[in-house]
């Protein structure tokens, strides 16, 4: 008896996941990604209980993600070692794989495990890295996503954005006819969109997401009691302050890169400027006086300069000014419709919503060359978002009149979705590079 | 062009039907969303008071121009188009002679484009309405604005006609 229901209550918790939770969809693959091997990892324990997250299985999605590599389906290797003495080279060059990642988990104290994984180059049959590390339940996903951020970062030489997080807004919509009800979430999930937690719930509309660049905090704007207003909520401890509700909008938050600031959006004056908020003492420091919208500021990653969205010209461009004050730029002429830019994390890039014949699509702009490059077909995609490594960039997109997160490659490569089966998505931001506290 | 006007009678007109019963748009609580579907209301209530004396509510006459409390306006424009100047004055005569009365406006966009450049573009179309009723005499404390930018849409659909029902100002009691 116990043994027929375990599988099956097994069957039943998994499935519950699965439909939390966004599911990847490549949609646009890379050609010449580097091929390799991550074989599922060896379970060493006898007795206890085995973990639930197979641990090769999420670092090879993670790889196969990135767009950056090809790893090899299980149904074609040869073997299946999980410690070096076991590694037989030959199975590996036969099959054409470049570099191999094995490992093994281990029971490791009550709740506990211990995670080794040896990363080999195939063609030289010798070991590159190695670790060993020890977590709990909790944290399985996480230390996968540290496997596949330290493979990829010691064969591509750039870091990995894989254990990190994205937040995003959710309409959740239910009844019908003359009785929809919406329901607004404002939702944190890991960055393959596995575990979605709610952090705000609200009636009224939830915007525009700002994680803090220590990844502790998410500034917003809540309509909650029809006033526009900012509120900081540490993302931990649901604990959250009201920054700012004047008279108007209260829209656009964006922290500064050392934290101290948030740049934001206010019409207390009569029409959108942008302004500097000194977080700790509550000053207001106002940076563009115009008539137009102003709005959409971004920091420049060295925190001296703020793009913004201005229809001063006529049209929605990007403007740049600088932190300290001073003239307004122009920075975009292409197109009759850019807005909502932000900077790559080496400042070299922005991305931004551009207008493409009707459509509103996901551009870059190259500051120093001037090339600007459309890397997303949707109709009304929006709301780009770079990961923190500036591999990727994440958007919200429409497919079959809902609305799904995406995400391209920086180089317009690689296309994939993240497939949400609830409610309609927009909004995502990418979080920081950071340990994320988890609970336990 | 052609199509547009065409495609915007019919809009004018779904909206006039839909007005004719009470409760459209926005409820004026607070309480949440709650999103008509403009496909499926049928103008019931309009029939019964045709041409008899309304006693109730002035702002639900069927017959008076103050039953209309949205009014629309073209992509990326603010301009308050010709055809709604006779509603807001008769909003505006309505506001000055019952000066405890007040009106919230509430300025949406349409989907297309940024979130919060579209909440600039709602401030400024409620912004429009608040200058118009102004210019004709309403006190601005009887007057206040919110913009939702493309977050409250009136209809759900992705199309050029969801759209212009999606760009408008809502006259909120």
């Amino acid at each position: 008896m116990n043994k027929l229901i375990y599988p099956l209550l097994m069957l039943m918790l998994s499935l519950q996941v699965q439909a939390a939770s966004l599911t990847i969809e490549i949609t646009q693959g890379a050609e010449g990604a580097l091929p390799i091997a991550v074989v599922p990892f060896a379970w060493r324990g006898d007795a206890g209980s085995p973990p639930a997250h197979e641990i090769g299985a999420i670092v090879g999605a993670d790889l196969l993600r990135s767009g950056r590599f090809k790893p090899l389906p299980e149904s074609q290797m040869l073997s299946k070692p999980s410690r070096g003495e076991e590694v037989d080279f030959r199975d590996w060059r036969a099959v054409n794989v470049e570099n191999l990642v094995i490992g093994e988990v281990s029971p490791n104290g009550p709740g506990g495990y211990l995670v080794k994984f040896y990363l080999y180059d195939v063609f030289r049959g010798e070991q590159i890295t190695g670790y060993s590390m020890p977590t709990t339940a909790a944290d399985l996903r996480a230390t996968a996503h540290h496997i596949a951020d330290i493979v990829y970062e010691t064969l591509t030489g750039q870091p990995g954005a894989f254990a990190t997080r994205i937040a995003y807004v959710e309409s959740l919509r239910s009844g019908s006819g003359k009785e929809i009800k919406e329901r607004v979430v404002l939702r944190i999930a890991d960055a393959d969109g596995y575990g979605p937690q709610t952090i705000v719930s609200s009636d009224e509309p939830l915007m525009s997401p700002a994680w803090s660049p220590d990844g502790r905090k998410i500034a917003y704007v809540s309509f909650e009691n029809a006033q526009p207003s900012i509120w900081v909520q540490e993302v931990f401890t649901g604990k959250r302050e009201k920054l700012t509700s004047f008279k108007g909008i209260n829209g656009a938050p964006a922290w500064s890169p050392d934290g101290r600031y948030l740049a934001l959006t206010l019409s207390k004056d009569g029409n959108p400027d942008i302004f500097v908020m000194d977080i700790a003492r509550r000053s207001l420091r106002k940076l563009t006086r115009h008539g137009a919208i102003d709005t959409e500021p971004s920091w420049s990653p060295d925190g001296r300069t703020l793009v913004f969205t201005s229809d001063r010209g006529g049209k929605p461009q990007i403007y740049r000014v600088p932190v300290a004050g001073g003239d307004v730029e122009r920075v975009t002429f292409e197109g009759d419709y850019n807005a909502r830019a932000s900077y790559s994390p080496n400042g070299r890039l922005l991305t931004m919503v551009t207008s493409v014949g009707g459509a509103y699509r996901i551009a870059t702009l190259d500051l120093v060359t001037r090339d600007y490059r459309v890397l997303s077909t949707g109709r009304l995609d929006e709301s780009p978002s770079f990961a923190p490594n500036g591999s990727m960039i994440i958007y919200a997109t429409r497919v079959n009149d809902k609305g799904v997160l995406a995400a391209v490659s920086t180089d317009g490569r690689v296309q994939q979705r993240l497939r949400l089966q609830e409610g309609d998505v927009r909004e995502p931001v990418w979080s920081p590079h950071q340990q994320f506290q988890r609970s336990r | 062009m052609k199509i547009n006007s065409l495609a915007w009678s019919a809009i004018a007109i779904a909206a006039l039907l839909l007005v004719g019963c009470s409760g459209v748009g926005m409820r004026a609580d607070g309480e949440g969303a709650t999103i008509e579907d403009r496909g499926t209301s049928g103008a019931v209530t309009s029939g019964a008071n045709a041409g008899g004396a309304w006693t109730g509510n002035p702002l639900d006459d069927p017959n008076s121009l103050l039953s209309t409390k949205t009014i629309y306006f073209e992509f990326d424009q603010s301009t308050i188009r010709s055809e709604f100047v006779d509603v807001l004055r008769a909003h505006a005569a309505y506001l000055n002679s019952n000066g405890s009365a007040s009106v919230r406006i509430e300025g949406h966009a349409d989907e297309r484009g940024s979130r919060e450049y579209n909440i600039g573009l709602g401030e400024r179309r409620a912004n429009a309405v608040k200058s118009f009723l102004e210019a004709e005499g309403v006190s601005s404390s009887q007057l206040n604005t919110i913009s939702y930018g493309e977050e409250r849409p009136a209809s759900l659909g992705h199309d050029e006609i969801s759209w212009a029902e999606n760009r408008r100002a809502v006259l909120v009691y």
